[in-house]
């Protein structure tokens, strides 16, 4: 029964992520991609790595491809210009395509990635915490120095793309709703006393 | 694998490089957002401050020592302290640099400052990584920097390129280097250097899945040297970043990117040289042939040196395939003193040019002597310094590795790159003839630049010579760095 | 055969929960008009049924045999698509919800994570349907929208986080075994920062007043549903208001206790109080919680898009941040009934 639902989400995963590639919409293709990641959640998490698979949800699905949806809703693709560079460089990529993948094959099909002969994982599972219990006890203490770094480079990330986007250019239309709200009734009224013209009033 | 339970409270102090240097960058943040200043004064000395206090730390804290902390992911020793401390010195260099040409180009944000401190920062987590993940995450931490940093001039179409450029084929290169680190973790079951370097030497049934990784790790770490075939991104880079920035990475990432090599390949997976050595052969071949007559045709100062840098790539990768400790001394001290004297020949190029000018062809260069005897003499030093001849740092840098490779038993690969060096020579004496006979066209551009510039270039390019008359100290602190 | 069993058994539990689910969004709309109109002094419906009652049940067949209009050029599929999407997640949540001790329907350990994951997700109905209908004011919508929930999902995931902290576990059940005792005892008093962090972020990721810049009638006409009608439109209503629910549920079981009573624990009152059943509790609380809901939807005036975001990024981001710090100083310290 597992390895039946394993090979329904694993057909699924290949089927979207080939359609990711090949779908002509890149809306379509973004949504093909959510798909991918939700069927690799379901499969981590029948792995055993819950974290990892609601993680992978929460924070691929649920935030970064919603950006991601943003931008190619926003960004008018062209998509037939894309294409043409696919048939024109296919004479160079196909053999190093195919190359590799005959390299892969050679790899995975010697037996050496059968997991008796690989070391397997040197952490036993224990039945009573799960997964997130114990992977936040080592992202603290064995993991620090890395988890640290990766905090850094996220600090990198933010202080870049600020550094990239915020930038004042000339005779854009910007307005700030701030400003407009804060102007007060001095800022753009004059009263002035306007003395009555005696000559030229029409009577 | 290390369990929360066997864990130990980490030595703080020896890790203390990084862990400074990140306060730094964080107090930079801080202070650039409060400073009123436009130039960010404060923020340019709070780094120089920042890079030279990391150096004396590290010299003191690490230089003689051989130990790890942080469980087993960050190792302090010799050669990490030189390459560290070289990385840092050539930040100071760069920043020097660089003022004057960012100010005029509006260029001069607090935010340069901190990414490159930053970058700097992820280059001593590389050079200290004991660790795949480690390794990568600094690997990772100074390559984003550089993209940003190479996009940073938003109005430039050509840096926009160059940093898409950098940007796509730097995250396939990582992604390379994490293909073949999850090899290593599958068929080793660990991500320390250790243990899989102990698992390499014991290989049976599992080594094709190690070369496997291996081939692919090298792709990555090559991209990262910018060794041919995987160049492309080089010239496109150095031609289309703000110089300081190509600087940058064609001095102190170089020098991170022999601390890569050595960790991950050199340290890691020494027990399969007879494998990589093959494949470093390779690359090392490509470098100098295309590096070398591709470089010849070049009208821009900026791309003939980024050219350039594949042949001294391939010396380094030379003095690095020997796999001795009499190879990896000679390539640390190649990578150094050829980091520095680039440096300088970019501070050259920063020099001459004003504002609203670039002074990166070869045409800007005629009749230097004229206008500024000084500095046209410290190009010459520099230009023959790159060429390898006697006197300046360059020839006993080319020396060192040629004898490594020698005594590896590489006689063809040593003439190849004299021969290599030979040719090399039209295109650096080619300034020097530009310099000195040629008449410049028009009044061509004026040395500009305040004297505390003046002062660090002039000083830069009479340490090359300095360093050639009497190179006896260096070469014998990265010998001793690798002494077993 | 066991199998088949239990598979049937699963499905009778699911239906025992998404039935009242259900029926509780119809008399949500319901109870909504009624109370909006009695706060603007009005009488609300009243026609359909005694005192109205059976004017959700005329809603749901008015809207059923309504056709549903495909804009010209629109994305078919994804168009029809789109209400689906927004509906499922809504109720996908459910199946962790503790409605009493042991009265749940799959008792996983990261709960909590669950719960975050399903209701970001809720996001690409809204963010689809506005771009299938390939009308501007759906875009406008959905472009509002998908910021405005990523941006509020950052501080609703903090404020979470200080929950987990404070209880030890994801597990939902245990979250609210660890608030056992009278109302004093509870999460939102240590938690209080957060807990109005999380209401305000639960307010805003729904959609509702006076955070509904999406459907902004006044500007963009219905945001992104104005091309839906029929029962397209209404499975968005119904995903709208079993979101309303779920937070509230949310709301409870995370800061309130979830299924104990007021005076659990206390010498007298405590087991007079008990008696009452553990679903009773809940229910009452949740009720307590869609009525803030509808509070505010007829007393705040509608947020600029600016402010949204300002009020996210700028103010409950920052609140939460610190106050984690201080949390974790009060369970270091063993912080007074709490954390002892």
């Amino acid at each position: 029964m597992t390895l039946f639902i394993f090979y329904c989400f694993a057909a699924v995963l290949i089927f979207a992520a080939t359609m990711v590639i090949t779908a002509r919409n890149p809306v379509h293709a973004a949504m093909y991609l959510v798909l991918a990641f939700f069927n690799s959640a379901a499969l981590w998490i029948m792995a055993g790595a819950e974290f990892l698979g609601i993680v992978l949800v929460l924070v691929y699905v649920g935030a970064v491809m919603v950006l991601f949806l943003f931008v190619v809703m926003m960004l008018d693709i062209n998509l037939e210009k894309l294409r043409e560079g696919f048939v024109r460089h296919l004479y160079i990529g196909l053999p190093i395509a195919v190359v590799m993948v005959v390299q892969m094959l050679l790899v995975v099909g010697s037996g050496i990635m059968d997991p008796a002969t690989l070391p397997s994982g040197d952490l036993p599972i224990p039945e009573d915490a799960g997964n997130t219990a114990l992977l936040g006890s080592v992202l603290y203490t064995v993991y620090v120095y890395p988890f640290e770094l990766a905090a850094v480079i996220l600090l990198v990330a933010i202080i870049a793309a600020i550094m990239l986007t915020l930038r004042r250019r000339e005779g854009t239309k910007h307005q700030d709703p701030g400003r407009q709200v804060k102007v007060r009734k001095e800022d753009r009224l004059r009263t002035v006393d306007l003395p009555r013209n005696q000559q030229s009033g029409s009577r | 694998m290390t369990t929360a339970d066997a864990f130990e409270t980490p030595d703080l102090m020896l890790a203390l490089p990084e862990i400074w240097l990140l306060a730094m960058a964080c107090l930079v943040l801080v202070v650039d957002l409060f400073s009123k200043d436009r130039d960010h004064t404060p923020a340019f000395w709070l780094t120089q401050f920042a890079l030279v206090s990391t150096a004396v730390i590290t010299i003191n804290l690490q230089w003689g020592v051989d130990a790890t902390t942080f469980s087993g992911t960050y190792v302090a020793d010799d050669f990490g302290t030189i390459l560290k401390v070289a990385a840092l010195g050539l930040g100071f260099l760069g920043f020097a640099y660089s003022r004057d040409y960012m100010r005029d180009r509006g260029l001069l944000t607090g935010e340069f400052y901190m990414l490159s401190l930053f970058a700097m920062l992820g280059m001593l987590v590389t050079i200290s990584a004991h660790n795949l993940l480690t390794l990568y995450l600094g690997v990772e931490l100074m390559s984003l920097c550089f993209y940003a940093l190479v996009a940073m001039d938003r109005d430039s179409p050509r840096a926009s390129e160059a940093a898409m450029k950098y940007f796509v084929l730097g995250a396939l290169a990582s992604g390379m280097l994490l293909y073949g680190m999850s090899m290593l973790y599958g068929t080793t079951g660990s991500l320390d250097l250790a243990t899989i370097r102990e698992a390499a030497a014991t290989l049976e049934d599992n080594r094709i899945l190690f070369l496997f990784g291996l081939v692919f790790m090298v792709v990555g770490v090559a991209f990262k040297f910018g060794a041919v075939p995987f160049h492309m991104w080089v010239p496109d880079v150095y031609h289309g970043a703000p110089t300081p920035v190509t600087l940058m990475i064609a001095t102190a990432s170089k020098v991170a990117a022999v601390g890569l090599f050595l960790r991950l390949i050199g340290e890691g997976l020494e027990p399969l040289i007879a494998d990589w050595q093959q494949m470093i052969v390779i690359l090392a071949v490509l470098s100098l042939l295309v590096g070398n007559t591709v470089a010849l045709v070049q009208t821009n100062i900026k791309r003939m040196l980024a050219y350039s840098t594949f042949n001294h790539m391939g010396f380094i990768l030379m003095g690095l395939l020997a796999g001795a400790p009499g190879g990896y001394g000679a390539a640390v001290f190649y990578a150094v003193t050829y980091a520095m004297t680039v440096a300088a020949a970019f501070g050259v190029v920063l020099l001459l040019s004003q504002k609203n000018f670039e002074a990166d062809q070869l045409t800007d260069f005629k009749g230097l002597n004229e206008r500024s005897p000084l500095y046209a003499f410290i190009m010459l030093l520099l230009m023959i310094s790159l060429t390898g001849i006697p006197g300046t740092v360059g020839f006993y840098a080319k020396w060192l590795v040629l004898k490594a490779t020698v005594e590896a038993g590489f006689v063809w690969l040593a003439v190849l790159a004299v021969a290599g060096a030979v040719v090399g020579a039209f295109y650096y004496l080619r300034i020097v003839r530009l310099m000195y006979f040629d008449k410049p066209e028009g009044a061509g551009p004026q040395p500009s630049g305040s004297g505390g510039f003046r002062a660090v270039l002039t000083l830069n390019g009479l340490a090359v010579l300095a360093l050639g008359i009497f190179p006896g100290a260096l070469v014998a602190i990265c010998m001793a760095a690798f002494a077993p | 055969m066991a199998e088949l069993i239990e598979l049937v058994w699963i499905l009778t539990k699911i239906g025992a929960i998404l039935g009242p689910l259900i029926l509780s969004v119809a008399y949500l709309t319901y109870a909504e008009r009624k109370i909006i109109g009695w706060i603007q002094n009005r009488n609300g419906p009243n026609r359909v049924g005694p005192m109205g009652l059976l004017q959700p049940f005329a809603d749901v067949f008015k809207l059923m045999f309504k056709e549903v209009v495909l804009p010209s050029n629109a994305n078919r599929f994804l168009f029809l698509v789109a209400p689906l999407l927004s509906l499922m997640p809504a109720l996908a949540a459910w199946a962790v919800i503790p409605f009493g001790a042991g009265l749940v329907l799959t008792d996983i350990n990261a709960g909590l994570l669950y719960v975050l994951a399903m209701t970001s997700l809720g996001v690409y109905g809204v963010i689809l349907a506005g771009w299938a209908a390939n009308s501007k004011y759906s875009m406008l919508g959905a472009m509002r929208s998908a910021a405005q929930i990523v941006s509020y999902e950052i501080a609703m995931g903090f404020a979470l986080v200080g929950v987990l902290m404070a209880a030890g576990t994801m597990n939902m059940s245990g979250i609210v075994q660890s608030q056992a005792g009278p109302i004093w005892n509870w999460f939102w008093l240590p938690l209080l920062p957060l807990f109005v962090v999380y209401w305000i972020s639960g307010v805003a990721e729904t959609n509702r007043a006076p955070f509904d810049v999406a459907e902004g009638e006044s500007e963009i006409v219905a945001g992104f549903h104005v091309e839906y009608s029929g029962v397209a439109f209404a499975v968005f209503f119904l995903a709208e208001y079993a979101n309303m629910i779920l937070i509230s549920g949310l709301a409870v079981i995370l800061f309130m206790g979830g299924w104990y009573s007021p005076f659990h624990g206390l010498p007298v009152l405590g087991p007079v109080f008990d008696l009452v059943p553990d679903l009773v509790w809940f229910v009452i609380k949740v009720a307590g919680f869609l009525y803030l809901y509808l509070w505010f939807r007829a007393t705040f005036p509608r947020y600029r898009y600016d402010q949204i975001m300002r009020l996210g990024w700028k103010v409950l981001i920052p609140v939460t941040v610190v106050w984690l710090v201080v949390l974790a100083l009060m369970i270091l310290a063993g912080f007074g009934p709490w954390f002892d």
